[in-house]
């Protein structure tokens, strides 16, 4: 009982980066109908930048002579959060404008190719820029709720993986109002039905698109810096294995779905977790990925895709 | 004729080209301000390609397209000024509709249409397809969502501004009570007005209307017809019109052209159209007598090249 309650807390922690990384490639499938392969170096880019920005600040306030307590712990993080979000969002602005959008008229093929193209870029980017080994941080918030005791084992949740779960409903939150109540959220569900039409009626749809493409890598350096958090280390081969299996939520969610992706996210963290603890650690993507083939052939539309409907 | 002395859209030599096919070919024809334009002709006759050229969906091969605003209201005009603390406002009252993107077409030009095959959005609600068509004013006044995530007093009032906008025409299209239903769940005559107001929600100078009537019972077409005039007469918007539906077009339209082939072949007000006899050979085609005069004639030119 104990080690089941311990694994749903960390696979809930793994899920929600999953998911707020899902939510990325959801979005831009949803709207333009192409995977955005490059999605997960984005990600491993956005955890390199707040490692930067965390050295940077605390050099910094060791500097000026600061000695770090927690309460300079949390806005370092924050600091680092944010700076992040911003830098990968142009990144992500950046790499939609050279390498996707003047292939949009293109061949399907196209801009897939180009993704994966960008995809190597990124990583081998980063590795040259920031050598190829893995960069550590030192443990921060690492201080445990004992939940429940146990015969011989305690449940502990520690305060990162609260800060994680915080800062990802918060943000979710403040991206599902963006995306139901705005002007802005209006126009992206617009143009993921009639692009043409939404162009007709006065939605600048490129613009709309480019702040799709910002405002997937916005939620990706938020799981950038989360994740960073969670395990202290960091390298740029870390882009590919979470990407693709924030592909994989997003698709066993329901591709173009926002809850989807999300709950999506949240399974493949769970299955995951609970696979390692209770069978074999070394067969865990084996596991997420056998049950996304399982739902694929049962379900192909994901658990709360729409079903594809032709346009006459 | 007010489509010479007060044009709202001169076409000029409008030639629009697939490969070999030539489906509009050296178009001109003028609407009035005010007026309901008709644009007829038998089917394959080009006119939706007018439309998509107009509208930005296509760009022309060749020729021009001059869109040209009203004379705005002096009061407003002097408004602008000084709020402006400049001299004067300038803005722009000629456009050619050829050189702008499909999506400036209807956010600056003010040209709006809707399409003979309904394409609202249909899963997102009745009135969310009518505040999407003031995108742009909101995002304008939302800063770009950023001041609407924090919920700025300005923001709440254009968006309370659009939202009463869009329950002003819901009331006039007789869908106040199904705004929060999804659009794709309306029946077919609901549907084709919605459009119409979705439209209208991005305060076009000019509505272009494909085959607005299609499809519609009797009693749906005269409902349109009312709307029609309503828009015509209380928001001033001037309407281009494609329609297959004679009755619809001789009754409500003050100025019609008619196309066969991409080619213009009849021009001016309804009741000359009717009897324009190129009109009736385009659309009951010929009589026997005519075929035999003109194969006669064929006949006799090649005898005269080949003897």
């Amino acid at each position: 009982m104990e080690v089941f309650v311990q694994q749903l807390i960390n696979g809930i922690t793994l899920g929600s980066i999953y998911g707020l990384i899902a939510i990325g490639y959801t979005m831009v499938f949803g709207i333009i109908g192409m995977v955005n392969f490059a999605h997960g170096d984005v990600f491993m880019l956005s955890a390199f930048v707040a490692l930067i920005t965390f050295l940077l600040v605390t050099t910094f306030l060791a500097a000026i002579g600061i000695i770090a307590g927690s309460v300079w712990i949390v806005v370092t993080l924050l600091i680092c959060l944010v700076a992040a979000m911003i830098v990968t969002s142009l990144w992500n602005w950046a790499i939609e404008r050279i390498a996707y959008r003047p292939l949009r008229g293109s061949f399907r093929l196209a801009p897939l190719i180009s993704a994966i193209g960008m995809s190597i870029f990124l990583s081998n980017f980063v590795q040259v820029a920031q050598g190829p080994r893995n960069k550590p941080t030192p443990p921060m918030l690492t201080d445990v709720f004992t939940v429940m005791k146990g015969a011989n084992y305690d449940v502990n949740i520690s305060f990162k993986q609260i800060a994680i779960w915080l800062v990802t409903a918060v943000l979710l939150a403040c991206f599902w109002y963006v995306v139901q109540r705005t002007p802005l959220g209006r126009a992206q569900r617009a143009c993921e039905q009639d692009r043409k039409m939404a162009a007709l009626l006065g939605v600048d749809v490129d613009k709309t698109i480019s702040l799709t493409f910002v405002m997937g890598a916005a939620l990706a350096a938020v799981a950038g810096t989360m994740y960073l958090l969670y395990y202290g280390v960091v390298s740029f081969s870390d882009g590919f294995t979470p990407g693709v299996k924030a592909f994989t939520a997003a698709v066993l969610g329901g591709i173009g779905s926002l809850p989807g992706a999300v709950i999506g996210g949240l399974l493949i963290g769970l299955i995951e977790t609970f696979w390692s603890a209770y069978f074999t650690i070394d067969y865990k993507d084996v596991a997420a990925f056998s049950i996304l083939v399982v739902v694929l052939i049962f379900m192909p539309q994901g658990i709360l895709g729409k079903p594809e409907v032709e346009k006459v | 004729m007010r489509w010479e002395t007060d044009p709202i859209l001169k076409v000029e030599h409008l030639t629009m080209r697939f490969g070999g096919l030539i489906a509009v070919n050296d178009l001109t024809f003028s609407a009035g301000r005010g007026d309901i334009t008709a644009l007829i002709g038998p089917n394959g006759a080009g006119k939706t390609t007018v439309f998509n050229c107009i509208t930005g969906f296509y760009k022309p091969t060749e020729g021009r397209m001059a869109l040209i605003h009203p004379r705005l209201d002096i009061d407003a005009e002097i408004a602008a000024a000084t709020i402006s603390g400049d001299a004067f406002v300038s803005r722009p009252s000629v456009f050619l509709l050829e050189r702008l993107p499909d999506y400036r077409v209807s956010g600056e030009a003010k040209v709006a249409r809707t399409f003979q095959n309904i394409r609202l959005f249909a899963g997102m609600t009745v009135l969310e397809n009518l505040l999407v068509a003031q995108h742009n004013a909101l995002m304008l006044a939302s800063g770009y969502s950023i001041l609407g995530i924090l919920g700025t007093k300005s923001y709440a009032d254009s968006e309370g501004g659009a939202v009463d906008r869009a329950k002003y025409w819901l009331e006039k299209i007789n869908l106040t009570d199904r705004a929060d239903d999804p659009a794709g769940d309306l029946p077919y005559g609901a549907q084709r007005r919605l459009e119409i107001a979705r439209a209208m929600c991005t305060r076009p100078v000019l509505l272009c209307l494909d085959e607005p009537a299609a499809g519609l019972n009797p009693r749906e077409s005269l409902e349109l017809n009312a709307l029609l005039d309503s828009i015509r007469e209380h928001e001033g918007t001037s309407i281009l019109l494609i329609e297959h539906d004679m009755s619809v077009v001789m009754e409500i339209s003050d100025h019609v052209v008619v196309l066969d082939y991409g080619t213009k072949i009849s021009d001016g007000e309804p009741s000359f159209v009717k009897n324009d006899p190129h009109v009736i050979a385009a659309y009951l085609g010929v009589d026997d007598e005519e075929v035999a005069a003109a194969e006669a004639e064929v006949d006799a030119v090649e005898a005269e090249v080949r003897p």
